[in-house]
C-alpha cells in the first residue's frame, strides 16, 4: 500500500523530514507518535501535496504509484485522505454540497459516473447516522461555527463518504471528549478492511485504546527512530519521548 | 454636472471629473473627448435575464419601446408579476439617456427587476431613475448590469422614503470600460428601512463603481449594506458608501460592509466607506476587507479531490453568494445566482 523511502522534506528552507522510511501494508493501521516538532504534521502535508512542503530527496508511493508527482486532488482521487488536525471553515458552502462536489470530482477523475443527488443524500444520511451526527448540521456551511469536536466528526464523516484507500488521521483525538472519541473511533474502526490502510498520528496513547494499531512508530527528529507493536505506545506513555528525542538529536 | 446632461447638451464640460471628490475614481471628463451623436432606434436582442418574472417596460437606446406582455398577459404593473425594466443598449459609438420617475403608492409592495443589457460597442449610456416611496410602500429592486467591455455607462437612482417605507436593493454588475451605479437614498420620514447590497465581478480591464449615499433625516431609520467584489486581470472595482445621520435623526441603526477579493496582481479595488454622524443616539458600524482567496481552504478542498480551478470557483461563488442569498424575490435570486455562476466559472 504506502511505501516511503528515505524521504527528506523542507519547509521554508528548513529540513523537517530527514530520511523517513515507512511501510504501511494494505489492511493495517499504523500509528505515528512523537514529540512536538518531530515532523508528524509535515509528513501528512508532504503526502497530500500541500504547497510550501518541498521534497528534496526520497520517494512516497501508493501501490507502486509515485504520489509525489501528483497534484493534491489527483492524490485524493487515487484514494489518499487526510483528516486535518485543524479542519478549515468553508463559508458559504454547505457541508453536503462540499462533500458531494468532492466525491463527484474524485469519481470523474477515476472515470466513474457521478453520484446522483438522491443517491448521495442516502449515503450521507446513513454515514451521518453511524457517527450520531445531526443531519441538519450538514446543511450548514462546512465547519463554520462548529465546535472542535464537531469539526473532527465532520472529518470522519467525509472519510466515510469518500471511502479512501489510504487515510491519514492527524491528531483526530484532539478536541474530542470521551464520548465523541468513542464514536469517532468506532467510525474509523468500521472502515478497517483488507483493502484499506491508515496512518494515525497522535500525541497520546489514549486514542490507540480505541483504534488498536497493528504497528506503532516513533517519529523524532524527522525520522522513524523506533517501531514496534501496540505495546510500544504504552511504553511511550510511561516513559515519554526523551530517550528517542536524544537519540534523534 | 452629469453624464445625462452632457449627452443631452453635447457639452463635455458637463461630464463629472476627478476634480469632484465623489468622482475621483470614475473620471469621465478625462476619458471622453467629445460626446458622440445620439443613438438611433434599434432592435431588441432576445429576452432579458428576468424573462418570465413579470411584464417588461423596455427602453432600447434611450427610447421607450412597448410594454412587453408576459405569457399571462400582464404588463409591467399587472397583477402577480414583478415590474421588469429593461434598459437595452444596442449601439455603435453613439450615446443615449433615459430618465424615468417611479412613484409607489402607500402600502404597496413591488419588486423591480432592472436589467442593463449591452450590445454593439463603444456607446455612452445614462439611466436616471427616481424612486418615490410613499408611506409604508415596500420596494425590492434588483439590478443586473451587463454592459459591453468598451461602453461607458452611468446609472443614478434617487430614492425618497416616506414614513415606514422599506427599500431593499441588490446591484450586480460585470462592469464596463467605465461604469458607475449610484444610489442616493433619503429617509425624511421616520422608521424607514433600507437594505442596499451589491456585488461587482470584474475581469479584463473592466471598471465598476458602486456608489451609495444614504441620508437619515428622520428618527428610527435603519440601513444595512453589504457589498462584495471580485476582481481579476487588470480590472478595477470601486465602492463608495456614505451614510449621513442628520442632527436629530436619533435611534438610527446603520451598518455597512464591503469585502473584496483580488485575484490577480494587477487588479485593483478602491473603497471609501464614510459615516457622517451628527446625531447622538445612533448605532453605526462599518467593515471593510480586501484580500485574496484563502489558500489553506483551497488546499483543503483539493485534498478532498476538487481540482484547483473548481475549488477557486466554488469559494469565490460562495463569497459572492452571501449577497445573492439576501435577495428576497425567489425568481430574481435564481437569475442572480445563474448570472454570477456564469461569470465566476472561469476562475
Amino acid at each position: 500500500m504506502l511505501s516511503i523511502q528515505n524521504l527528506h522534506a523542507t519547509v521554508g528552507g528548513t529540513e523537517i523530514l530527514k530520511g523517513l522510511s515507512l511501510e504501511v501494508p494494505a489492511g493495517e493501521v499504523h500509528a505515528i507518535m512523537g514529540p512536538n516538532g518531530a515532523g508528524k504534521s509535515t509528513l501528512s502535508y508532504v503526502l497530500t501535496g500541500r504547497d510550501g512542503y518541498e521534497v528534496t530527496k526520497g520517494s512516497a508511493t501508493l501501490d507502486g504509484e509515485d504520489l509525489l508527482a501528483l497534484e493534491p486532488n489527483e492524490r485524493a482521487a487515487k484514494g489518499v485522505f487526510l483528516s486535518f488536525q485543524y479542519p478549515l471553515e468553508i463559508p458559504g458552502v454547505p457541508a453536503l454540497t462540499f462533500v458531494r462536489t468532492a466525491l463527484n470530482a474524485q469519481r470523474k477523475a477515476r472515470g466513474e459516473p457521478e453520484v446522483t443527488a438522491p443517491e448521495f443524500l442516502k449515503l450521507a444520511r446513513e454515514k451521518a447516522a453511524g457517527l450520531k451526527m445531526d443531519f441538519d448540521m450538514l446543511k450548514r456551511p462546512l465547519n463554520v461555527g462548529f465546535s472542535g469536536g464537531e469539526k473532527k466528526r465532520m472529518e470522519i464523516l467525509q472519510m466515510a463518504i469518500l471511502s479512501p484507500r489510504f487515510a491519514i488521521l492527524d491528531e483526530t483525538d484532539s478536541g474530542l471528549d470521551i464520548d465523541a472519541l468513542r464514536i469517532v473511533s468506532e467510525g474509523v474502526n468500521a472502515m478497517r478492511g483488507p483493502d484499506r490502510a491508515m496512518l494515525v498520528i497522535t500525541h497520546y496513547q489514549r486514542l490507540l485504546e480505541y483504534i488498536r494499531p497493528d504497528r506503532v512508530h516513533v517519529l523524532a527528529g524527522g525520522r522513524i527512530v523506533a517501531s514496534g507493536g501496540p505495546e510500544l505506545a504504552l511504553e511511550l506513555e510511561r516513559e515519554g519521548y526523551d530517550k528517542y528525542a536524544r537519540a534523534a538529536a | 454636472m452629469s453624464l445625462a446632461t452632457a449627452i443631452l447638451t453635447g457639452d463635455v464640460a458637463e461630464l463629472p471629473s476627478k476634480r469632484d471628490e465623489d468622482w475621483r475614481w470614475t473620471d469621465l471628463r478625462g476619458l471622453i473627448r467629445q460626446i458622440p451623436p445620439p443613438s438611433a432606434a434599434a432592435k431588441l436582442m432576445g429576452p432579458g435575464p428576468f424573462a418570465g418574472l413579470g411584464g417588461a417596460l423596455l427602453f432600447v437606446n434611450g427610447g421607450a419601446e412597448f410594454p412587453d406582455m408576459d405569457e399571462g398577459g400582464n404588463t409591467a404593473n399587472g397583477p402577480g408579476g414583478a415590474m421588469v425594466l429593461r434598459f437595452v443598449s444596442n449601439a455603435e459609438g453613439t450615446s443615449h439617456a433615459v430618465n424615468l420617475p417611479l412613484v409607489f403608492s402607500p402600502g404597496t409592495r413591488t419588486v423591480v427587476l432592472e436589467s442593463y443589457e449591452g450590445f454593439g460597442s463603444d456607446y455612452l449610456a445614462s439611466i436616471e431613475l427616481e424612486f418615490d416611496l410613499e408611506e409604508g410602500a415596500e420596494v425590492e429592486r434588483i439590478v443586473l448590469a451587463d454592459d459591453v467591455a468598451d461602453a461607458v455607462t452611468v446609472s443614478q437612482a434617487n430614492v425618497i422614503l416616506a414614513h415606514g417605507a422599506k427599500f431593499n436593493q441588490t446591484v450586480l454588475t460585470s462592469g464596463a470600460k467605465r461604469q458607475r451605479i449610484e444610489t442616493r437614498v433619503t429617509h425624511p420620514g421616520h422608521g424607514a428601512k433600507v437594505r442596499m447590497d451589491g456585488a461587482y465581478l470584474l475581469s479584463d480591464k473592466r471598471h465598476a463603481d458602486i456608489t451609495t449615499v444614504v441620508v437619515h433625516d428622520g428618527v428610527d431609520g435603519t440601513t444595512e449594506q453589504l457589498t462584495k467584489g471580485v476582481v481579476r486581470d487588470q480590472a478595477r472595482g470601486i465602492f463608495q458608501g456614505r451614510i449621513v445621520v442628520s442632527e436629530g435623526a436619533d435611534r438610527t441603526d446603520a451598518r455597512m460592509g464591503h469585502h473584496a477579493l483580488i485575484l490577480s496582481e494587477r487588479a485593483e479595488v478602491d473603497a471609501k466607506p464614510e459615516l457622517l454622524i451628527y446625531a447622538d443616539d445612533v448605532q453605526c458600524a462599518h467593515g471593510n476587507t480586501i484580500g485574496a482567496l484563502d489558500e489553506a481552504a483551497i488546499f483543503y478542498a483539493r485534498q478532498r479531490g476538487i481540482p484547483d480551478a473548481q475549488a477557486r470557483a466554488m469559494l469565490t461563488e460562495a463569497f459572492v453568494g452571501e449577497v445573492i442569498d439576501r435577495i428576497g424575490h425567489e425568481g430574481a435570486r435564481d437569475a442572480a445566482r445563474a448570472w454570477a455562476a456564469k461569470r465566476l466559472g472561469g476562475y
